[in-house]
């Protein structure tokens, strides 16, 4: 049996949520495939208060944003939520696979919406596959969502947004922190929360890099080095920290096999980490009726991931011809906002990006200009 | 260990089991995916790698990579970090690739 | 350097320091907020609308010392956890330092608090004035400590737990 759709939206995260309400909005009928057996992605471990305007819930806790958007999904009779329901191929003929509860499902949707989000980035180093050195978002996982405490004595690598909040929450926890090493000279994330957890006692080492984990069974402690002005190891500066776990918050790439798969034109962009799918102004790939929003289409913030998603979702019910008026004003609204976004000088590394996306776009033999 | 007490979150573990990790009881909840019940067990250590058989923990704790595969309920590769406790379950350390049963 | 190690430095402090003369007259926030990003709930945080972000949201909030009241309301609200109010003339020795708390155990007034400075060194241990929550989805507290007032520019934390009852001892 074969299950018709107007409208597919895969994954329901921060992006696939707004995606399908935004669509609903203008009429159309949705249905959302997520993996997992609950809505909300990573909202649902984000403890801390988001950033951005009032447009994204700027203030409020991730995880209340999650909430909000799940709600909004779950009340609107024209969106239906498959949970357990994991997409396994996009196929020439239009029929998406889907693995749901065990069984196999074939879905045939007029437009589809990639929203798959990301996965956390590994490090190379002597001893990396050692039980204990956990991504940071697993310990997030671990700590937030099951309400279980991960660790005792945590090294967090790299001082990005997410080893930032990740270390604060952890303290939250009431984990010891040893520190923060960050291979770059200067904090990556926001200094807002580099300064929180600073107030707190937890020291943040730039050029700093592990030079090996050891233990027998797991983690007993990890070596640590400085780096020069190269960004090579310093002889004579290496340190032992004893810890028992390793958080690595060294970036995320976008979870983009499914556009692979679907034969989109992709592109190695570093500004928005990793291969992501070339897509238009209203974030259509070059398969027709395939939209990729949020972290799939290069790794930013949830606020603009919520923005990407109801922009996809307005362009693709727009594009099955429901209320088109609305639909171009909210797309303008949209683009907008995201621009806003992305204006000030930490937007800088993702406009550079999406130009050199659309960039690549233009040098794809013709077939498909954006 | 759990968390008892939090400053932002209040926690729904759902109902207490037990499920047995290599044959010995552990306690778990049932909102609570295999690999968090382990870690409030205080084990870390989920299974060998099939090769050089280095211990093995979780990585990505959402079903991203295939780091904490284990056998549960005789059924090999079972991602354990978005697999929910259920009461009587066996988790077992997996040795080598696991044998697929054929019914 | 800020970027180099999440401190700022006195004269990132300098910048966002409200005059002598604002200061002598009693409390007035601080927004130690250093770095343009998109981010701006501070505006619509205030009663009095005394803090601006303009002419667009990625700038670093302006606050109008003349409209400000030292109410406190932008502290719990700030995502970064960034604003502090500091009242100089709260005693003859003493000034009052509101700041954003998440952690568990939440001091009561009364007791005393290890107070920390922007590195998490101690400072000392100071009476708890006022701790007020930021409501049911915020959980963000507001805790006034008494400080000496040579400190007032330096407690910007408190240590969670270990609270001792009873008066102030230095």
């Amino acid at each position: 049996m074969i299950k018709d759709t107007e409208i597919l939206v895969i994954g329901a995260g921060p992006a696939g949520l707004a995606a399908a309400s935004a669509a609903a909005f203008l009429g159309a009928s949705v249905l959302i495939c997520e993996r997992d057996d609950a809505p909300g992605g990573q909202l649902v471990k984000q403890t801390h208060k988001f950033f951005g305007s009032e447009k994204q819930y700027a203030g409020d806790r991730g995880i209340y944003i999650g909430r909000r958007l799940t709600g909004a999904v779950r009340e609107n009779p024209q969106i239906e939520l498959m949970t357990n329901a994991t997409v396994l191929g996009i196929y020439d003929d239009g029929i998406v696979t889907v693995l749901h509860d065990n069984r196999h499902l074939k879905i045939r949707p007029q437009k589809t919406i990639v929203a798959t989000g990301a996965a956390e980035k590994f490090l190379a180093f002597p001893g990396n596959d050692l039980p204990g050195i956990y991504g940071a978002g697993a310990v997030q996982t671990l700590m937030n969502v099951a309400g279980v405490r991960p660790a005792e004595r945590v090294l967090m690598v790299g001082a990005g947004n997410i080893g930032l909040i990740v270390t604060y929450q952890l303290l939250q926890a009431g984990v010891q922190v040893a520190g923060v090493i960050e291979a770059a000279p200067k904090i990556g994330g926001y200094l807002v929360h580099a300064s929180k957890i600073r107030r707190a006692g937890v020291p943040i080492l730039t050029r700093h890099t592990v030079c090996e984990a050891f233990g027998t069974d797991q983690l007993e402690g990890v070596r640590i080095c400085r780096l020069d002005d190269q960004g090579q190891k310093i002889p004579g500066s290496e340190e032992t920290v004893a810890c028992d776990t390793l958080c690595l918050a060294v970036g995320l790439t976008p979870l983009t096999e499914l556009c692979w798969q679907a034969g989109c034109e992709m592109a190695w962009i570093r500004e928005l980490s990793g291969h992501v799918p070339i897509v238009d102004e209203n974030l259509e790939t070059s398969v027709p009726g395939l939209y990729a929003a949020g972290d799939v289409s290069g790794i930013e913030e949830a606020s603009s991931a919520m923005v990407e998603g109801r922009l996809a979702g307005l362009a693709a019910a727009g594009s099955l011809g429901y209320r088109p008026e609305q639909a171009k004003e909210e797309i303008l609204a949209a683009r907008a906002e995201l621009a806003e976004l992305r204006s000030g000088p930490t937007g800088g590394k993702i406009m550079a990006g999406l130009a050199r996306m659309r960039e690549a776009g233009k040098t794809k033999g013709g077939v498909f200009v954006c | 260990m759990r968390i008892e007490e939090h400053p932002i979150l209040d926690f729904d573990r759902g109902t207490q089991v037990t499920f047995y990790f290599n044959g010995k009881p552990v306690e778990g909840y049932t909102n609570e995916t295999i690999a968090a019940a382990l870690h409030a067990a205080g084990i870390r250590v989920l299974g060998h790698s099939p090769e050089l058989h280095r211990p093995r923990g979780l990585f990505c704790a959402i079903g991203n990579c295939s780091s904490c595969f284990m056998t549960v309920d005789g059924e090999p590769n079972v991602r354990v970090c978005v697999t929910k406790v259920r009461d009587g379950m066996r988790v077992e350390e997996q040795h080598g690739k696991g044998v697929v049963r054929v019914d | 350097m800020l970027i180099e190690t999440g401190i700022p430095t006195a004269e990132d402090l300098q910048s966002v320091t409200p005059p002598a003369g604002r200061l002598a007259r009693g409390a007035v926030a601080i927004a130690e907020c250093f770095q343009k990003i998109p981010c701006n709930p501070c505006t619509r945080a205030c009663p009095r609308h005394a803090i601006r972000i303009e002419p667009d949201i990625n700038e670093t909030p302006q606050i109008d010392y003349e409209a400000c009241t030292g109410c406190g309301a932008c502290i719990a609200r700030c995502p970064g956890l960034a604003i502090f109010v500091v009242d100089m003339t709260y005693s003859d020795s003493e000034a009052l330092v509101m700041l954003a708390f998440e952690f568990l155990p939440v001091p009561e007034a009364g007791q005393l608090a290890c107070g920390l400075d922007r590195e998490g060194k101690e400072l000392g241990w100071f009476p708890v004035v006022r701790v007020v929550s930021g409501g049911k989805e915020n959980k963000t507290y507001t805790v006034s400590l008494a400080v000496p007032r040579e400190l007032a520019m330096e407690v910007r934390n408190i240590r969670a737990g270990g609270y001792q009852n009873g008066k102030q001892n230095g």
